[in-house]
């Protein structure tokens, strides 16, 4: 992605409300590559300045330190290390710092500023302080930490961003600032004398001078996650690296032997340092602990032993209720829009070739998809506002123990939550996971959650199949039905984690800390867009992905034409019935005929292109001119054998259960190869999965059977 | 006061961090995040069965794991 735009990052802890100013900065006028998960890789986005400039902004993983802990801190960590080797550095930086929580934001800014580059800091959260009737002298903040600004703001009431940008304006066009940090650490001078065959030995590679190598060999012996990074990023030799390592141990036992703790020194001298320097702020009070936030008292009642747990399964199942109750009106429009697109091209163009394409391909085909959208967006909403308020946090406390039982932790939870929007955001959001094996865990389980491309498949047989009979008075069977599913693939999920959690090795060992962020209205904003983009992301999926598999399948399905006009044309002996018929032996025992079949094929796509799968097949079966509904088609199939309909609830419900199960969704596996850099995990969930598919339909087919269902 | 694990602290109660045991390999993390020996903690609530922990430290909340807690003398 060259651009010639000056490129500025943004930088801060988790929780400092760095993604919403990204948002207001950039507007939508974004690149989000692939899938957006909550900033869990690298996003850009340009911004247009109060000079109508503009310049690239680069959104980095939240981070507490330089020092990784997590896949997401370690991309932030090489980055920065790329920067003072003077690659690809930014003109800027903008550090976003959380005015209500000081000290500990301040810890990677004063990092950050030993980079040697511009940092403005958006002091945010103005407006919380302002409501405790606090202030933050910030020009004198300025001067004491030797920012190239501080501006006040707050991301939530949008201001101080015009403020924001005409700091950018100026450290864009002006030349030749000059950098200093005024919050260095004073590193005392046996400590320095110490680590000094360190600091020789990285000033040899790179010619820095004495504070930051000094820091970056105090960094180097606080732990292996900061040693690896530094000799993976510095291209070091083994016999470099052997050497390195001597050196380490050595000056870590003689930090030791001084009464001090090597793990933590770093850490030790720079809050010395901050807090001192903090003290001449009147606002930093130590006894802000003894106050009892709202947050907590909210807190007393959601993380609650008993009614936390309760609460949180009553909110699950409400939003996936309201997704099949609110939707259905929108819905409702989209189908009779779509029928009345296929019917009004029917009666504009003439008979022929590119009318059928139009008509039984493409617009049944993409029509049959789009439908689905509002219940997307509605799971996208939701989902969003969990996480924005603050309460996916509370979850992952309430979780975190049951979560260890069988392999996983509190924070896989967000990750298998963002799952029942789409598995991909889900994976990538994994790398806030510190553990190796919890990580892996959580990944190759997490397809098992049933995503949105699940819930057209759902909706589609629920809706022609299950009765919409009141249940206990308030529940309703075809919403019991659609919880179920969910239920099926999470529960699942979690039996698959426990077993093999007993087969995959350890690597490092498991954590689990975990802030827990104030509670906080979801910024409009940043809501919408979230939406925005996942809904624009399904209709351009719909539009790449479904269309032209609806192209080539109504081709296989509509050729070759019978020799004679006399002969009418059955799309049994098309090239689609053809395929069909030489896997239904396979699937006749899970109660598919060879329609479902093709449809089969066509979801290793993605899943949700059964559906479309489906209308193209029934729309080329179809002899009259008219368009045909997906929902009227399946239940009017007739199975020729028996006279008796060809689908019925049992048959529903074993493709349901199918697609619960399937490994079904080629992006998945993509994600999956890149982010575990293997093939081995990818064929290891497609073989558990497709087993436990057809398995599972088996058991509900013959099962029925058995007991008497039809 | 006494010197006691972070663990054994009453809902509601205030301590200052005096060490970790040095085995808690997540004390390179914990000071990242401004908790380090000589700061004031208070303990907010227990997770059921032995669950996470969750403290307030320098104006923030923050849960740690029972076993972790374990490891971290106050008083």
């Amino acid at each position: 992605m060259a651009t010639n735009l000056p490129l500025i990052a943004l930088m801060g802890n988790p929780n400092s409300g760095k993604t919403a100013i990204f948002n207001l900065l950039t507007g939508m006028n974004q690149k989000v590559s692939n899938y957006p998960g909550i900033t869990v890789e690298q996003r850009r986005g340009n911004a247009q300045l109060t000079d109508n400039s503009t310049v690239e902004i680069m959104d980095m993983p939240g981070t507490y330190s330089l020092t990784p802990e997590s896949l997401d801190e370690k991309i932030v960590a090489q980055q920065t290390l790329k920067w003072l080797n003077g690659i690809d550095r930014p003109a800027a930086i903008i550090s976003v710092v959380d005015a209500g929580n000081l000290s500990r934001n301040l810890y990677l800014t004063s990092q950050v500023m030993e980079l040697g580059i511009p940092v403005i800091i958006a002091l945010n959260m103005m407006d919380r302080l302002k409501r405790k009737n606090q202030e933050i002298d910030s020009v004198k903040l300025q001067k004491m930490l030797g920012a190239h600004a501080v501006i006040p703001m707050s991301a939530q009431e949008k201001w101080g961003i015009n403020e924001l940008q005409a700091e950018l304006t100026d450290v864009i066009t002006k030349e030749n600032i000059e950098v200093c940090s005024h919050i260095q650490m004073e590193i005392p001078k046996e400590i320095e004398k110490i680590i000094n065959p360190i600091s020789e030995f990285l000033h040899n590679k790179c010619d820095h001078d004495n504070y930051i190598t000094n820091v970056q060999a105090l960094r180097l012996i606080t732990r292996k996650s900061a040693f690896d990074l530094y000799s993976e990023c510095e291209d070091l030799s083994s016999s470099e690296i052997k050497s390195l390592i001597l050196l380490r141990d050595k000056v870590a036992h003689e930090i030791d032997e001084l009464g001090l703790n090597h793990r933590i020194l770093e850490a030790t001298l720079r809050f010395e340092m901050l807090d001192n320097t903090l003290k001449d702020l009147t606002l930093i009070n130590q006894n802000e602990i003894k106050n009892q936030s709202r947050s907590e008292r909210v807190d007393k009642m959601l993380t609650h032993k008993w009614l936390g747990p309760l609460i949180f399964l009553t909110l699950l199942y409400g939003i996936f209720q309201s997704i099949f109750i609110w939707a259905t009106i929108p819905m409702q429009y989209i189908d009779s829009g779509v029928g009345y697109l296929g019917n009004y091209c029917v009666q504009l163009f003439s008979p022929g070739i590119l009318r059928d394409l139009l008509v039984e391909g493409i617009i049944s085909g993409v029509g049959a998809i789009l439908i689905f959208l509002p219940q997307i967006l509605i799971l996208i909403f939701f989902m969003t506002i969990l996480e924005d308020t603050g309460y996916m946090a509370r979850v992952a406390f309430m979780m975190d123990k049951l979560m260890n039982k069988i392999g996983l932790q509190g924070k896989s939870v967000l990750p298998l939550m963002s799952g029942y929007a789409c598995a991909i955001p889900g994976i990538m959001a994994t790398r806030t996971i510190d553990s190796w094996k919890e990580r892996m865990i959580t990944i190759i389980v997490l397809p098992l959650i049933s995503c949105s491309a699940r819930l057209p498949v759902y909706t589609l047989m629920i809706g022609a199949f299950i009765p919409n009979k009141p249940i206990l008075g308030f529940l309703n069977l075809q919403g019991l039905t659609m919880v179920f599913m969910y239920f099926l693939g999470t529960v699942t999920a979690m039996i698959i984690a426990a077993i093999i959690s007993r087969f995959i090795e350890e690597k490092g060992k498991s954590s689990f800390v975990m802030e827990m962020p104030p509670y906080r209205m979801p910024l409009a904003v940043s809501l919408f867009r979230q939406v925005y983009i996942r809904g624009k992301l399904f209709v351009i999926n719909a539009g790449k992905i479904i269309m032209a598999i609806s192209i080539v399948l109504w081709f296989l399905a509509s050729f070759p034409k019978p020799e004679s006009d006399t002969v009418s044309f059955s799309i049994q002996d098309s090239y689609a019935g053809k395929i069909g018929h030489a896997i239904e032996p396979v699937i006749a025992p899970l109660g598919f005929d060879w329609k479902i079949g093709v449809g089969l094929i066509t979801s290793f796509a993605a899943r949700e292109v059964v559906v479309s799968t489906l209308a193209t097949l029934y729309n080329v079966e179809d002899e009259g001119d008219d368009f045909v509904g997906i929902t009227e088609a399946l239940k009017n199939e007739v199975n020729p054998l028996t006279g008796l309909p060809r689908y019925t609830p049992l048959v529903a419900l074993s493709i349901m259960v199918f697609y619960v199960y399937a490994a079904q969704c080629m992006a998945t596996f993509a994600i999956v190869k890149n982010e575990t850099n293997s093939w081995k995990w990818p064929l290891i969930m497609i073989a558990y999965m497709m087993g436990l598919a057809y398995i599972g339909s088996l058991l509900v087919y013959q099962g029925g059977q058995v007991l008497g269902f039809v | 006061m006494s010197i006691k694990q972070l663990h054994q602290l009453l809902p509601g109660e205030s301590a200052q961090i005096i060490s970790f045991h040095k085995d808690l390999t997540l004390q390179s993390r914990l000071v990242e995040m401004g908790i380090l020996p000589g700061v004031e903690i208070r303990l907010l609530k227990k997770g059921p069965f032995n669950g996470p922990i969750e403290i307030k430290v320098r104006c923030y909340e923050v849960a740690l794991r029972y076993k972790d807690a374990m490891q971290i003398n106050v008083s």
